[in-house]
């Protein structure tokens, strides 16, 4: 075989791809509107970002292991509320984000246990998931937001180191932890094995369920700090808030270059694929775009995605 | 024979897959009214010559004719309007439809208006047809309410009522009792007696004897003889279909042979194997021989704890094993190579390296981390030592041949502290050159001491390379022969269900 041959389009796809398209819209994003290439603009993309990014980075894990999750919404809101109640009543900030990520860590667990011991399809655990959830998060709250919190409840959402938001620190911190999991670790190189052939997998001595579960594990634990940073962004525990951000987490996660019938992917995909979903969303603001027209531009999004994807193996086939 | 009444006739077939040529001029000649029987080894490619005949695969040479017409390029669908039906070993029926349904599955008789089923049409012929065939089943019974033989003759019954007047039988008594396969049979004396023509493959001496007109035997994708069943008795069958010459290709060194290191011991699972009782020795290379179905495959999976068992024990190096698991069976230093590469064998869409790696991945860290340096240096070793045709470690697996996957896979075990080495038909879909590379890698590993046991089909491979041969009939071993005085004639006899001592 030739090292040097040129790249096919798939090999290209699957290599730059989600590079190519991030360029793509950063400079048709630019060309459209002259607000884009400011640096507030920027700053606000990035703080925008971080919610559904946090979220990205643990369903990476989930989808590259073949699974899904639908449930990260209300699960980000329920531990944002939980947590927004616990800076309320303790004032500790510590002791908020602790409980919220024993809500988030508790969801995977019991995500992880269903999709594990009872084959449950993960579509459906994390469905049930988002509804228990939601239902949960309107009853402990009353269905009202939580208001009143200290300062300190503030910074994790709106607080700037010299003029980088800390949202968008936390957000880094996450993704090289995530990055150095899934590159760096045992547990990184088994998430690829057992999603890119759980028998085999299994037959070279991993034990894939523990593997699985341990996803969902740390897919919760992001859930919740993402549920601290999301309430933090408007000051109060706002039971609704979370709406919507599995839709923007799994299009990342997918833009980025993940296949949703696992094996394949990258920690650096989902990161700039959040960076194209934050820029897609931006845009449309800016320029005055119908919200409802947002929705609909959004599923046309992660449509084309998957195609792009499900072609980019059929290419491959062809070429064996 | 006669030369009327001719129904089929395939002449001088050719088939190549890719590495493999499955049949090379290969002739069959059936009749109306008479059962033909077509035997050879697992691989001679008697399901590949079907397939032809269904229509699954394209000839590459030859002709066949069929009521005189001749067939080309016709599709699955068009080869069944034809008349031609095949009853698969496995079989596919809707299982939640009710047995009307499966009857007039793509053909149901339909209302005034096009689109809505007559479904009272369709209960009221599927009585009819089920009482022509002298079976009493409520054609609104679920399928998967039947047995499976009961399930084959809703099949066959669907065939003729489709008007094949030659039906294909892939192995049908492979899965149904003995009172079944009576029933089986005097359907098939029915057919017969309507001028039906029937391609009967099996591996059953008896059955064949019983039930069929003619035979045809195939060997290695090659026509050997053809002719009247009465011509030939079990052992010019058994002679005709292994009858191959053994040569030096086996590069098989006499290791020495130790105290004993994995014990098996009455082992048995429910309609996979039972009575499994057998040990393998340091340095040994123990064969496991037999047909496809004979439960080979179920054992090696239950000493590798992936499947469980109901009873019986397995003892390591003299311990009994309490608690089975595959995690804890290969920390002991058992390993197992499926027969199966791409469902078992490889994550097809990574690297090289990492596939090496996998399972023995706690060697190659620093502290929490991987070290991408300590995996390359030993894999560039593995790539040199196993001859791995690769353009490097990083190329993905699902890029290298059938051969050098296998090589991968055997160089994933090799970097654990190996004892006993499972291989479950280890040559299969490899080309030659390959093959004799992986025979001598085998022959190495037992030179150190690894005990092997090997499940193969390929007499040759399994001579070649044993130093003890176990023979597996209907899900237990039959008889254990040893290398020096076994003969193919001898094992396929055992494996068939005759009896031979060695």
């Amino acid at each position: 075989m030739d090292k040097h041959r040129k790249l096919s389009f798939s090999e290209f796809y699957v290599k730059y791809g989600t590079l190519f398209i991030f360029i793509v819209i950063f400079v048709i994003a630019a060309i459209l509107n002259n607000r884009f290439l400011t640096v507030n603009n920027i700053t606000n993309i990035l703080r925008q970002n971080t919610v559904y990014a946090i979220l990205a980075f643990g369903a990476t894990f989930v989808i590259i292991l073949g699974h899904i999750n639908v449930s990260y919404g209300t699960v980000a809101a329920l531990a944002g509320c939980v947590a927004a109640m616990v800076a309320r009543n303790t004032g500790s900030m510590t002791l908020a984000v602790l409980a919220a990520v024993a809500v988030g860590l508790t969801a995977g667990v019991i995500n992880g246990f269903f999709v594990t011991k009872f084959q449950v399809p993960a579509f459906i655990v994390t469905l049930a998931m988002q509804s228990m959830a939601q239902g949960f998060v309107f009853l402990f709250t009353n269905a009202k937001p939580i208001t009143g919190l200290p300062d300190t409840f503030k910074i994790a959402g709106q607080g700037t180191i010299g003029f980088i938001p800390v949202p968008v620190i936390i957000m880094i911190l996450f993704f090289g932890f995530s990055w150095v999991l899934l590159n760096k670790t045992k547990y990184g190189r088994y998430v690829y094995a057992v999603g890119g052939n759980i028998n085999a997998a299994q037959v070279s001595g991993i034990r894939t369920k523990n593997i699985v579960r341990l996803a969902f594990i740390f897919d919760g634990i992001l859930t919740g700090i993402a549920g601290v940073i999301l309430m933090s962004r408007i000051n109060s525990g706002y039971p609704s808030a979370g709406e919507g951000y599995e839709f923007d987490a799994i299009t990342a996660v997918v833009v980025g270059g993940t296949s949703l019938s696992g094996g394949i992917g990258t920690m650096t995909g989902t990161f700039v694929g959040a960076l194209i979903v934050g820029i897609i969303n931006n845009i449309l603001n800016l320029m005055n775009v119908n919200t409802y027209w947002q929705y609909a531009v959004r599923g046309f999004i992660i449509l084309i995605a998957v195609v792009a994807d499900i072609l980019s193996k059929g290419i491959n086939k062809r070429n064996n | 024979m006669e030369e009327n009444g001719k129904v089929l006739e395939m002449r001088n077939i050719c088939k190549s897959f890719p590495g493999v040529k499955a049949l090379q001029n290969v002739s069959l000649t059936v009749y109306e009214g008479r059962v033909h029987a077509l035997v050879g080894e697992n691989g001679a490619g008697k399901s590949t010559l079907m397939k032809i005949l269904s229509g699954v695969y394209e000839v590459d040479a030859g002709e066949i004719v069929f009521k005189g017409k001749s067939l080309k390029h016709q599709d699955i669908k068009e080869i069944m309007d034809l008349g031609i039906a095949m009853i698969h070993q496995e079989l596919s029926p809707l299982e939640n439809m009710t047995i009307a349904e499966n009857l007039f599955l793509g053909k149901e008789p339909s209302l005034k208006i096009g689109c809505f089923v007559d479904f009272k049409a369709m209960h009221k012929n599927a009585r009819r047809m089920l009482e022509d065939m002298g079976l009493s089943y409520d054609p609104a019974r679920k399928m998967r309410s039947l047995s499976i033989a009961d399930m084959q003759l809703i099949e066959i019954t669907k065939a003729i009522h489709r008007g094949a007047s030659l039906i294909i039988m892939d192995e049908p008594t492979s899965a149904i009792t003995s009172n079944e396969i009576k029933t089986l049979f005097e359907h098939i004396r029915k057919l017969k007696e309507q001028g039906t023509a029937i391609v009967y493959i099996s591996h059953k001496f008896d059955e064949i004897f019983e039930i069929a007109d003619d035979v045809t035997v195939l060997r290695d994708g090659q026509y050997i003889c053809s002719g009247e069943i009465k011509d030939y008795t079990e052992a010019d069958l058994i002679a005709r279909m292994v009858g191959r010459k053994i040569d030096n290709y086996y590069p098989k060194e006499q290791a020495k042979i130790g105290e004993t290191v994995l014990k098996v011991k009455n082992l048995n699972r429910n309609g996979a194997f039972r009575d499994i009782s057998f040990e393998v020795k340091k340095g040994e290379i123990v064969g496991i021989f037999g047909l496809v179905g004979a439960g080979r495959t179920e054992v090696l999976r239950a000493i590798f704890g992936l499947d469980e068992f109901d009873s019986g024990e397995i003892e390591l190096c003299g311990q009994k094993i309490k608690k089975l698991t595959t995690d804890y069976m290969i920390r002991q230093g058992v390993a197992m190579v499926s027969e199966d590469r791409r469902t078992y064998g490889i994550i097809p869409r990574r690297s090289v390296e990492e596939n090496i790696t996998l399972t023995f991945l706690k060697k190659f860290m620093n502290g929490v981390f991987t070290s991408r340096k300590k995996e390359n240096a030993v894999v560039k070793e593995m790539i040199q030592e196993l001859l791995i045709k690769t353009p490097d470690e990083d190329a993905l697996i699902q890029n290298l041949s059938g051969g050098n996957q296998q090589k991968v896979v055997l160089a994933k075990w090799l970097l654990g502290d190996l004892k006993v080495l499972m291989l479950d038909e280890p040559t299969r879909g490899i080309d030659v050159g390959a093959k004799s590379e992986i025979y001598r890698i085998i022959s190495q590993l037992a030179g150190k001491g690894v005990s092997v046991i090997m499940v193969s089909s390929e007499l040759p491979e399994i001579l070649g390379m044993s130093d003890r041969i176990i023979v597996m009939h209907e899900k237990t071993i039959v008889g254990e022969l040893n290398v020096t005085t076994a003969t193919q004639e001898g094992i396929m006899t055992m494996a068939t269900g005759g009896r031979y001592y060695g």
